[in-house]
């Protein structure tokens, strides 16, 4: 009985007992959320207009964020150094395009998988090797990123906004919607669209699949640098950034892997309950939960909705 | 010339239906057997402990990838905590049991791994494809965290690490500092050679089907009477058998000791690339690819400064990483786009060829 009050009436009386808490927990909760989401929007950029699930999508947040520190570190202005990294995503969309995507047409989807964790083992060796492999800081001093913590007194007690998070959560939702827009509202956005519907399709009415893989991998290419310098300014670029990529998956399979709100509201969640749950149940059974609570809240969730919240329904014929 | 198949008659089906119904392939697996027990006595430690034992346990664990992925058609990134759990288990075991023979715990290891391993298969009967492969990312994640917290995994040992006690069998050391390299090879490769056995039969078999029916079409596979559940879930359990019997040879014959990081993602990846690169649902496919990606680096990493050195430009062991690494991505990519069904296809064109060369008219 004893273990059963610990787990599910003592973390409500600590919650309403200490409501700032709570808020300080939901808001941290709120913001890596906002970062998962980002890094998610990445691989469903990819995965709806090719098909291809990029496990690249996490070594290229680190790549961005590397190549953007290191230019810097090679005394290049840091918003030159921003351009210049932006041309390098731009040159590696065109040369995954033609070396990988190109050749593996019309393979199966396993093997496009493989073929992105070869290039996650390349980009791996070319960051260390032109970089090295010691952590950086990023630079958020010369990107005009904000630093310092507000304080708020909220329900009762202080609560602390970091204005790094605030600065996180408001330019991801800037790039959030200028995607949105961009996906409903311009001509390539439509043509996005039409190949993620169908590639025979798409290819009849006479768009060029080619283009539009560079497109998308170089959206997914600026995505993954945002994403890197968020990340990068909250816990320094280094190559275990990698593995917060991998806590995007859940967030995709909950949100579903084609759907772009289904990564933000997945990204939430994941987000929320991340961190409440290490807050509030993490200590009853050791701490360090949250290396894996987000994958099984993203299990227990597909039992129920096998295509995630916003994913299409799943129709199967033979 | 060598190699044909004209003039020899099948009278029976039961030599009709033979794993290998040609003379030369008997003999060449023959020769490969005793040659590969003839290496235990020729081979200088750093080949046996280094090069042979490692591929014999990576082949094993590709093997019971390839039954799961390649078989049964389920993604699973979770191999490295299912090898962790046979491994963890072993040790309970042996611990706990000291006079039984190791060999025997390292094969009841595999159960254990079997029960987890159904456990996070049951997901896959509602999901497929990545979002199962996402799904038993979780098993990988939830069991490492285990391994890290439960120290009554590993006796409450103060180092969290397992150790392997010295173990013998037939009054020779096989298990503990003391052992051989002969020794644990000679264990690592006949538990082997008998596993790859009982998965080649299971495979042909009435099992194996019902898993390439499931593979190939889980609806039409239930349609014609095959219970996609327990279809599945013996998948995940005799993979998680395999999976788990290496992680055990893998902690006791190999490392001699490991600590919960072995079992970490990239030990699942790098077993899946085995998988992938020699070739899904071809066990002899897991034997190339699993000697491909493990010896390659160690080739690359001879091969390099070797052929560096001569142009003066000699380079720091760091940046050889760094390079192997590239060189391992881009070769993966390179296999992938030459021949995405993997080596093991590369093979059989090859037998193909043999048997009409040299005319092939």
């Amino acid at each position: 009985m004893d273990i059963l009050y610990k787990a599910f009436v003592e973390p409500f009386l600590f919650m309403s007992e200490a409501p700032d808490l709570l808020l300080q927990t939901l808001w941290e909760g709120l913001v890596s959320g906002v970062l998962y989401a980002l890094i998610a929007l990445g691989f469903v950029l990819i995965f709806k207009a090719s098909g291809v699930f990029n496990f690249a999508q996490g070594i290229m947040v680190v790549f961005a964020a590397l190549t953007l520190v290191g230019l810097y570190e090679k005394g290049v202005p840091a918003l030159l150094a921003l351009l210049l990294t932006a041309g390098v995503m731009l040159l590696l969309a065109i040369a995954v395009e033609r070396i990988v995507l190109r050749p593996l047409v019309n393979q199966p989807d396993i093997i496009l998988f493989m073929a992105t964790f070869g290039l996650t083992y390349f980009l791996v060796g070319l960051g260390e090797l032109v970089f090295g492999g010691s952590p950086k800081e990023m630079i958020a001093d010369a990107l005009y990123l904000p630093q310092g913590t507000t304080e708020l007194t909220l329900l009762g007690g202080p609560v602390r906004f970091q204005h790094l998070d605030i600065a996180a959560a408001v330019i991801a939702s800037i790039i959030i919607a200028a995607l949105a827009v961009f996906f409903s509202r311009t001509r390539i956005g439509r043509a996005l669209r039409a190949v993620a519907d169908s590639h025979k399709a798409a290819l009849s009415v006479g768009i060029s699949l080619n283009q539009i893989w560079v497109i998308v991998w170089f959206a997914a290419g600026i995505v993954a640098l945002v994403a890197g310098i968020m990340w990068g300014a909250r816990s320094g670029v280094s190559f275990s950034l990698q593995i917060i990529a991998l806590k995007a998956l859940p967030v995709l399979i909950l949100g579903g892997f084609t759907s772009v709100p289904g990564a933000i509201i997945g990204g939430l969640i994941v987000g929320v309950g991340e961190k409440v749950g290490e807050f509030y149940w993490g200590p009853l059974v050791g701490g360090g939960i949250d290396t894996w609570l987000a994958y099984v809240i993203a299990l227990l969730f597909l039992l129920y909705r096998p295509q995630g919240l916003f994913g299409e329904r799943i129709i199967e014929r033979i | 010339m060598l190699y044909r198949e004209a003039g020899q008659f099948k009278t029976t089906y039961f030599s009709d239906m033979a794993v290998f119904r040609l003379r030369e392939d008997r003999t060449g697996l023959a020769v490969v057997v005793v040659a590969a027990y003839g290496l235990a006595f020729v081979g200088t430690d750093f080949l046996l402990q280094a090069v042979l034992i490692p591929f014999l346990v990576f082949s094993l664990a590709a093997i019971g990838l390839n039954i799961l992925t390649g078989y049964a058609g389920q993604l699973s990134l979770g191999t490295g905590a299912f090898m962790g759990v046979g491994a963890y288990s072993c040790y309970k075991l042996m611990t706990a049991f000291p006079d039984v023979n190791v060999i025997i715990w390292i094969l009841v290891s595999g159960l254990f791994s079997a029960a987890v391993g159904a456990l996070f298969g049951l997901p896959s009967l509602r999901i497929k494809g990545f979002y199962l492969a996402v799904a038993t990312l979780a098993a990988q994640f939830f069991l490492q965290w285990c391994f890290i917290r439960v120290p009554w995994l590993v006796n409450y040992n103060v180092s969290g690490a397992l150790d392997a006690p010295l173990r013998t069998v037939f009054s020779i050391p096989v298990v503990g500092a003391t052992a051989t390299s002969q020794a644990r090879y000679i264990v690592v490769l006949t538990l082997v050679i008998a596993l790859t056995w009982l998965a080649s039969n299971l495979v042909r078999g009435r099992i194996g089907r019902m898993w390439i029916a499931v593979r190939d079409m889980d609806l039409a596979a239930e349609l014609i009477g095959i219970r996609p559940l327990q279809t599945k879930l013996l998948a995940f359990a005799v993979s998680s058998y395999y999976c788990g019997v290496a992680g055990a040879l893998m902690v006791f014959l190999w490392y001699g000791g490991a600590e919960y990081d072995v079992f970490n993602i990239n030990q699942s990846f790098f077993i899946l690339f085995m998988v992938i690169i020699g070739g899904l649902g071809s066990l002899i496919g897991s034997f190339f690819g699993a000697a491909l990606i493990f010896i390659m680096p160690i080739l690359l990493g001879i091969i390099l400064p070797a052929l560096l050195v001569p142009f003066g430009l000699s380079i720091g062991a760091e940046t050889i990483e760094h390079l192997r690494f590239m060189i391992v991505g881009a070769l993966i990519i390179f296999f992938l786009i030459v021949e995405p069904h993997g080596l093991a296809r590369l093979w059989q064109i090859g037998k193909q060829k043999l048997l009409v060369w040299p005319f092939p008219y």
